[in-house]
C-alpha cells in the first residue's frame, strides 16, 4: 500500500545573492514519520524549514505540505502546521498566556477550546504557575517551552522544529524530547532539524543530511551506517604503548587514531583485520588486553557524507 | 471573515504590546498639544478658531504615532516570522496594525472635542464630524504603515525619523494653523495633495459650519487616500518582506 506524503519537495532552490543555500532538494516525508534534517552550520537546514513553512518563497521548485502546495495554498498549509523557529520568538512583552491567546486566535481556535489548550499545555510543560508573567523574564528553557506550547495550541498534523533543544538545559531538553516523541506516536509527523547527531539517531525513522544547500544521504539511520564502507573500525588495546604508525603499516588498516589506551583503526573488512592484528600483535610479543568491532556511528557517517559533498 | 478575525487579533496584541512605549506617546499625544501651545500663547485668536486645527493634528498624530515603528520592531524581535509563519495573509498582518493605530486615532481625537466643548466650541454637524473621524483615522493609520514599508529598516528609530520628515512639513501645509482659505495660491495648491487638508476641512466645516472645498469633495479625497495608502502598504511591505526576515 502507497503511505501518504506529508511532506514532498522537489528541485528546491533558493539562492541568497550568489550564494546558493538550498540547491536542487529533494526529498519526502511520510504521515507519521519522524524525519531529521541533519547538517552542520549554515548548510541549508533553516532555510529550508523556512521555505516548507511558508516564512521564505523559494526561486525554484515545489513544496507540498499534506496535500497543499505551500506556495498556492500556504494559508492551508500553514494552518495543520505547528512551527518552533531557529530563533526565540514569542513575544517578550505579552504574558506566557497572551501569547498563546494570540497564535491560537491567529489559528482560528475558539476562545473557549484555546483557554483550554493552553492551561493543558502550560501545565503539561510546567509554565502554569508563570502564565501571567511577561515572556522577558523567562529562561530561555521556559521560552523554548513556550515556543512548543505555541506550536502545539491549534493541535497541528506535522511539527516543524528547527533546532527545538538547542541550548538547553538537561531538564528541559529531556522534557522536549518526551513530549515531541509522544506526539509522533500519537500519530503527528514530526520535521526536526538538528546538528545533534545523537538526537537525530535516538529519535528519528529517516534521516536527510545536507550539506552545503545539497542532499547528502537520506535513510534510515541504521542503514546509513551499515551502507557506509571504509567507516567499520576496531577498537584494540595493548599490554605496551603502540605507536599509530606501526599500526598503519598493517594491511587492510585505512586509518588509526589514538584514543587514550586504545587505538582506534578503521578498515573495510573486519575479519581479515583482526587476523592481521593477531599476528601483528605476535611479531611484536604484544598481548591483546581488549578488542572490539564497532559499527560506524551515525557521526561517522555524517562527517564522511560532509567531506564526500 | 476568518482572516478579519484574525486581524482583530494581531490588533489587540498591538494594542497590548506598543502604546504603553515612549515614542507613542511622545509623537502621538505630547507633541500635538505643545504644536498647539506654541502656535496659541501669545497670538490674539479666538481658540474656537484653533479647535478644528488642533482635532486634525491630534487625528493624525496619534493614529501615525505608531504604525511606522510595528514592522521594523517585529522584524528585529524575529516575531515578523511567527506571524508569516501563520495561516494569515499578508493583508490580514497590516490590516491588523492599521486596525490598532485606528483605533488609538479615534479614541485620542475625542479628547480635542471634549475640549472644545468644555469652552463652549459648539458641534454644528455631528454626523459629519462622525465620519470624518472613522475616515481620516484610518486613512493615516493606512499611511503610518505605509511609511514604514520602504527602505526596509529593522531598526524602530530610523523608521520614526523617516516618518517625522514626512509628517511635520504635512501639518504646515494642510490648514492646521492657517485655514486653507487664507493660504496663498501655492499653499492651496500644495495642501490639495495633503490627506490631512481634507480632514481639517471636515473639522472646520463640522465645527465651524463653512469650509474651503465642498464637503462632498473632502470625504471623496479621504477615501481616494484611504484605498492608496492601505493597497500601496501591502504591495509594498509584500515585496520588501523577504529583506526583512
Amino acid at each position: 500500500m502507497k503511505k501518504e506524503k506529508a511532506v514532498e519537495v522537489s528541485s528546491l532552490t533558493k539562492c541568497f545573492g550568489e550564494l546558493v543555500a538550498v540547491d536542487h532538494v529533494k526529498f519526502e516525508v511520510e504521515k507519521g514519520e519522524f524525519f531529521g534534517f541533519l547538517g552542520p552550520n549554515g548548510a541549508g537546514k533553516t532555510t529550508t524549514i523556512r521555505i516548507l513553512t511558508g516564512v521564505i518563497k523559494p526561486d525554484e521548485g515545489n513544496v507540498q505540505v499534506l496535500g497543499y502546495d505551500v506556495l498556492e495554498n500556504s494559508i492551508e498549509a500553514k494552518q495543520l502546521m505547528g512551527v518552533v523557529p531557529e530563533m526565540a520568538n514569542a513575544y517578550l512583552d505579552l504574558s506566557a498566556w497572551n501569547n498563546l491567546m494570540l497564535v491560537g486566535a491567529l489559528y482560528g481556535v475558539p476562545k473557549e477550546l484555546r483557554k483550554e489548550r493552553a492551561s493543558k499545555l502550560l501545565k503539561e510543560f510546567k509554565l502554569y504557575e508563570r502564565r501571567n508573567c511577561l515572556v522577558k523574564g523567562f529562561s530561555k528553557g521556559m521560552k523554548q517551552k513556550l515556543l512548543l506550547c505555541m506550536a502545539l495550541i491549534n493541535e497541528p498534523e506535522i511539527l516543524f522544529l528547527d533546532e527545538p533543544t538547542s541550548g538547553l538545559d538537561v531538564e528541559s531538553r529531556r522534557l522536549i524530547i518526551e513530549v515531541i516523541q509522544k506526539l509522533n506516536k500519537e500519530g503527528k509527523t514530526v520535521f526536526l532539524t538538528t546538528h545533534n547527531i545523537e538526537e537525530a539517531n535516538q529519535l528519528c525513522d529517516r534521516v536527510a543530511i545536507i550539506n552545503r544547500g545539497r542532499i547528502a544521504a537520506v535513510d534510515r539511520p541504521e542503514k546509513l551506517r551499515l551502507k557506509s564502507s571504509g567507516l567499520q573500525s576496531i577498537e584494540v588495546s595493548f599490554d605496551r604503548k603502540v605507536d599509530v604508525e606501526e599500526v598503519l603499516e598493517i594491511e587492510g588498516v585505512n586509518k588509526a587514531r589514538k584514543m587514550g589506551d586504545k587505538i582506534k583503526i578503521y578498515i573495510d573488512d573486519p575479519d581479515a583485520a583482526i587476523n592481521e592484528l593477531v599476528d601483528f600483535a605476535r611479531s611484536k610479543k604484544l598481548k591483546i588486553v581488549s578488542l572490539n568491532t564497532l559499527a560506524p556511528s551515525l557521526e561517522d557517517v555524517f562527517l564522511k557524507l560532509i567531506k564526500e559533498n | 471573515m476568518n482572516q478579519f478575525k484574525r486581524s482583530l487579533a494581531i490588533a489587540e496584541k498591538n494594542i497590548r504590546i506598543y502604546y504603553y512605549k515612549g515614542p507613542v506617546i511622545i509623537f502621538g499625544v505630547l507633541i500635538p498639544l505643545f504644536l498647539f501651545l506654541s502656535f496659541y500663547i501669545g497670538r490674539n485668536i479666538p481658540i474656537k478658531a484653533l479647535i478644528p486645527g488642533l482635532l486634525g493634528m491630534t487625528t493624525f498624530f496619534t493614529s501615525t504615532s505608531v504604525g511606522p515603528a510595528i514592522v521594523p520592531w517585529e522584524a528585529r524581535a524575529k516575531t515578523l516570522e511567527r506571524l508569516i509563519s501563520s495561516p494569515v495573509s499578508i493583508w490580514t498582518i497590516f490590516l491588523g496594525d492599521v486596525i490598532s493605530s485606528f483605533l488609538f486615532g479615534i479614541l485620542v481625537s475625542t479628547i480635542p472635542v471634549f475640549v472644545g466643548l468644555l469652552l463652549g466650541v459648539k458641534v454644528l454637524n455631528p454626523f459629519t464630524l462622525i465620519f470624518g473621524v472613522v475616515l481620516a483615522a484610518f486613512c493615516f493609520a493606512s499611511f503610518s504603515v505605509l511609511l514604514s514599508s520602504y527602505p526596509p529598516s529593522n531598526v524602530p528609530a530610523s523608521s520614526m525619523m523617516l516618518s517625522s520628515l514626512v509628517k511635520f512639513p504635512l501639518i504646515f501645509v494642510s490648514g492646521v494653523f492657517i485655514p486653507i482659505k487664507n493660504l496663498p495660491l501655492i499653499g492651496k495648491i500644495v495642501s490639495s495633495v495633503s490627506p490631512l487638508t481634507y480632514f481639517t476641512e471636515l473639522a472646520r466645516y463640522s465645527l465651524q459650519g463653512s469650509c474651503f472645498f465642498p464637503v462632498e469633495i473632502d470625504f471623496l479625497a479621504l477615501m481616494f487616500f484611504n484605498v492608496l495608502f492601505f493597497v500601496a502598504a501591502v504591495k509594498i511591505h509584500e515585496r520588501t518582506l523577504p529583506q526583512r526576515l
